[in-house]
């Protein structure tokens, strides 16, 4: 049982965002607004070539270049490129514009390989071109066996088989990943753009060799991560070359073009699904195959493979039969990152296309048949709630049923998220001036997801303040240590610890002052008996408090042009659970956040590469389509209150179900499975029999 | 970096690229060859400027701001790197995401694609102008209130986009403030909010949609 309070004031209610009027004011400064006394401007020079073996980076004409104060080489030596875009040196100067002009002036000598390969299904055969010496493409595979399938597939009643198929997506941020970086003889301080404060201090000083003393980390505001950015990576160490050469603090943002090439990706997926039921709709069979690639991080190292393109299968459901053979691929191409509840969303996709393609071969409901073989009692509740609140007994029809040209179909899909309880190691304190003033000081950092608004909310509710009165100061690794901020892990982590610093506070204060009790009314009196001095109190995560596994599942309407193609989505519904809810409105928005992004997931992302040239050919926004303003739809949400299980993360499980289940209302829309992401006009009509099928299936 | 160096390798210039493109066209397209001897024959009678950094006054939330920069500085340049107003974000660099938009003039311009030089003489509101003393605007406080924003990284230029169009539109409905923000981009997903925010600046109340309910 958690041990939260109940009958509260703001905990359970909506705060607003404390940290708004600075971001809504221009006056935030984001790490790309830092402006450190005499900084420099630095960008990277890449390789053109997916494959080549670097032989010499002349570097001296760009040092030449008016304005120009350091050039540094990404690596020494003659080395070997694997991808296009990858870093191969940088420079830094007094303006952008400079940094323009030198970067022309680099002169590289390179053996340029023309073997190499970008597209997963040429890097799995037998004579392609090798992207790790020594190593094959492929992975060995992972396989889970249990059950006997082989004997249980002739029992079912109804059997499917599919080809299921996702894309690489690029998480985009809005603000690149980048940093400003002093580095002098006393140490390094880096302002970040980062969602791991500790992690990118860690990383600095491995790949620096520095004392992790010497090394700060420095995020007050940053504009998004997704999953992308925990550590300095390649343009966090070259900035800090750059400025030990040039004596002076240098700026590093990554150009949007330079995100999409080299910071990270969701792996591909592809998902042969062979399933089936018994005649009551009990699962009894299930067979699963995937490969994908997370780039150039599937092979090398890792034996050939083994990087992160796995995903659980058959996810949500319990099969007493199954069989699951995975393996990654590696291609040339940059490496794959933790995105946004990694391995799920494609997952839920697959599993979630081919419980649909299964309902209708059974004659059954989708929500019935999901009812029978979804485990978790959570969703089961879940799911007629939110049945009932989107009408879809009354709008269930057979697929392909709705009449006319413009068709319109609903589905739903589930998700499932495990993240943990917080990392036990969580820290922070408070500082309580004798003006009654106090400050909360945490390690960790707020990416956008309301992590000081719920510090802030925490700290007013146990104190018997009101929120405004709480200053919260995080994003500095000067601050008692903190996590970093992904796998929806912030929330169980920063929560405890702020209770654990307020029950503190509060025994402390009133050993201090011998009053009894310092909450609310008798506040400033306890404080102004500490007489001159501040009272800094320590906490640190506790038992009790939080707790792991989200669920979570969404209902979709659509309507399919079936002349064009186009699928715009009209309504989505959305019925989350993460315990113990903190702070409403802040809550809100993460769930419609994940909504959305899921919406691109589903309809428009995905990098596309050239195979003949190795180039990705989508690195900016209007090749690389986003969700826009008109495209969202009416996104209702039902919150699940469950204040017994204390906290959880959401920021995951919002984003998995919602391709699933607009994939679902598309093949109930038009009649036939659109079964590879994202679901375009020209995929939509291939479904209809009315053009050609896109091939291969990658692209 | 707020000193530029006067030295400059720029090779480009308004009237060399008019040249380069006066050959290229002359056996090209014939049919050209008038215009573009005209317009080579304007540039060569105006002043030349540049490649080397030259004053530049810009008229920024009321307050002139001198600046010494090359030519080829881009509005959202000059403000992020050589003032303090970096309010005005980037995120694309090329007129695809809308996080530099400023409003010039009371337009809502990409300010990532004008020059600086070319924007002297007009009125330039940034974000860093919208508030009075310190009070937030109608639009600001309707996203503040409506949590229209989450990184916060894109929300300087939706703030824009939506403050002209109720400056041209006070009474906008939805697919107005879609229109209006068509071209702006938000990675976190607040555009819900956004929609609502800017409806509630207009005067316009939208009801939340979210339910909570019990498990036990």
């Amino acid at each position: 049982m958690s041990n939260w309070p109940t009958d509260n004031k703001y905990i359970s209610h909506s705060t607003l965002r404390i940290d708004a009027p600075p971001k809504l004011t221009g006056s935030a400064r984001y790490s790309s607004d830092i402006q450190a006394d005499g900084w420099l401007y630095g960008m990277i020079y890449r390789s053109k070539w997916p494959s080549a073996k670097i032989l010499s980076v002349d570097l001296s004409k760009a040092l030449q270049v008016p304005g120009i104060k350091a050039a540094v080489v990404a690596r020494e030596g003659q080395v070997n490129i694997r991808y296009y875009g990858e870093e191969i040196a940088a420079v830094a100067g007094t303006s952008k514009q400079a940094c323009l002009d030198a970067l022309r002036a680099i002169e590289v000598k390179a053996e340029v390989r023309h073997e190499f390969v970008v597209n997963e299904d040429e890097a799995r055969k037998d004579n392609a071109p090798q992207v790790w010496d020594g190593a094959a493409n492929v992975s060995a595979p992972h396989v889970h066996e249990n059950g006997s399938v082989d004997t249980a597939f002739p029992e079912c009643a109804a059997v499917i088989e599919g080809f299921y198929t996702t894309p690489i997506q690029i998480h985009n941020p809005m603000e690149t990943h980048g940093n400003t970086v002093s580095w002098t003889d006393d140490g390094l301080t880096a302002w970040s753009s980062t969602q791991g404060i500790t992690s990118v201090r860690d990383g600095f000083a491995g790949a620096l060799q520095l004392d992790h003393s010497k090394v700060r980390v420095i995020t007050d505001f940053m504009g998004g991560g997704f999953g992308a950015k925990f550590g300095p990576g390649a343009e966090g160490v070259l900035a800090a070359k750059l400025s030990k050469q040039a004596q002076a603090p240098v700026r590093l943002m990554l150009t949007r073009f330079d995100q999409a090439l080299a910071v990270g990706n969701r792996p591909s997926s592809f998902q042969k699904i062979k399933m089936g039921a018994l005649a009551d709709g009990t699962l009894h069979a299930f067979e699963g195959e995937n490969y994908g690639t997370a780039g150039i991080g599937a092979g090398g190292d890792s034996g050939g493979g083994g990087g992160g393109a796995d995903i659980p299968m058959p996810y949500l459901y319990k099969v007493s039969n199954s069989r699951v053979k995975q393996s990654s691929v590696a291609v040339n191409a940059g490496s794959a990152r933790a995105f946004r509840a990694p391995g799920h969303p494609p997952a839920s996709f697959g599993m979630e296309s081919a419980m649909d393609d299964l309902a209708v071969k059974l004659g059954m409901d989708p929500v019935e048949f999901r009812l029978k073989n979804d485990p978790s009692p959570i969703r089961q509740r879940e799911y007629k709630i939110g049945m009932e609140k989107f009408g879809w007994k009354e709008k269930y029809e057979k697929p392909g049923s709705s009449p006319g040209v413009v068709k319109t179909g609903i589905g739903c899909a589930g998700a499932a998220w495990g993240g943990s309880r917080g990392d036990r190691n969580t820290q922070g304190e408070a500082q309580i001036n004798p003006d009654g003033s106090i400050e909360f000081r945490l390690g960790v950092q707020d990416i956008g997801t309301g992590t000081k608004t719920i510090i802030a909310v925490i700290a007013a509710e146990l104190l018997g303040l009101k929120p405004e009165q709480i200053t919260v100061r995080v994003g500095d690794t000067n601050f008692p240590y903190g996590p970093g901020s992904g796998g929806s892990t912030t929330s169980p982590s920063v929560s405890p610890t702020v209770f654990n610093i307020c029950q503190n506070a509060l025994q402390q204060l009133q050993t201090q002052t011998g009053l009894a009790d310092a909450r609310g009314d008798n506040w400033f009196a306890a404080c102004k008996k500490l007489g001159v001095s501040p009272l800094v109190v320590h906490g640190q995560w506790q038992q009790g408090l939080s707790t792991d596994h989200a669920c979570g599942v969404q209902f979709v309407q659509v309507s399919v042009d079936t002349e064009t193609g186009l699928v715009t989505v009209d309504k989505i519904l959305g019925v989350h659970d993460c315990g113990l809810i903190l702070n409403q409105n802040t809550l809100e928005s993460q769930i419609n956040g994940g909504i959305i992004m899921g919406m691109g997931y589903a309809l428009y992302e995905e990098r596309v590469m050239d195979d003949l040239s190795g180039v990705l050919l989508n690195p900016n926004f209007e090749t690389y389509k986003l969700p826009g303003i008109a495209d969202v739809p009416d996104i209702e949400i039902v919150l699940i209150n469950m204040p017994e299980r204390g906290v959880i993360g959401i920021g995951e499980p919002a984003t998995v179900s919602t391709a699933g289940a607009i994939a679902n209302a598309v093949a109930n829309a038009i009649g036939a499975r659109v079964s590879s992401l994202p679901i375009t006009p020209a995929k939509v009509l291939a479904a209809l029999g009315k053009v050609p099928s896109p091939s291969p299936a990658s692209t | 970096m707020k000193k530029p160096e006067s030295e400059n390798l720029g090779a480009h210039s308004r009237r060399t690229f008019l040249k380069s493109l006066g050959t290229v066209a002359a056996t090209a397209a014939t049919a050209q060859v008038k215009t573009v001897a005209a317009e080579l024959e304007k540039a060569n009678s105006e002043k030349v400027l540049g490649p080397g950094a030259v004053p530049v006054t810009l008229k920024v939330n009321g307050k002139p701001l001198k600046l010494t920069i090359e030519p080829r500085v881009t509005l959202l340049d000059a403000l992020r790197n050589y003032s303090s107003l970096t309010g005005a974000k980037e995120g694309c660099d090329r007129a695809t995401c809308g996080a530099c938009t400023v409003l010039v003039d009371d337009v809502p311009i990409y300010s990532c694609q004008k020059l600086a030089i070319e924007a002297q003489n007009c009125e330039i509101t940034t974000v860093e102008g919208l508030a009075d003393n310190g009070n937030l605007s109608p639009v600001q406080r309707a996203f503040f209130e409506k949590d229209a924003l989450m990184c916060g990284y894109c929300t300087p230029g939706f703030l824009m986009s939506v403050t002209a169009l109720l400056k041209r539109n006070p009474s906008p409905n939805a697919a107005d403030v879609k229109h209006a923000c068509a071209g702006n981009i938000c990675r976190c997903g607040t555009h819900p909010r956004i929609l609502q925010a800017a409806l509630k600046a207009a005067g316009v109340a939208t009801a939340s949609k979210t339910e909570v309910v019990d498990y036990v």
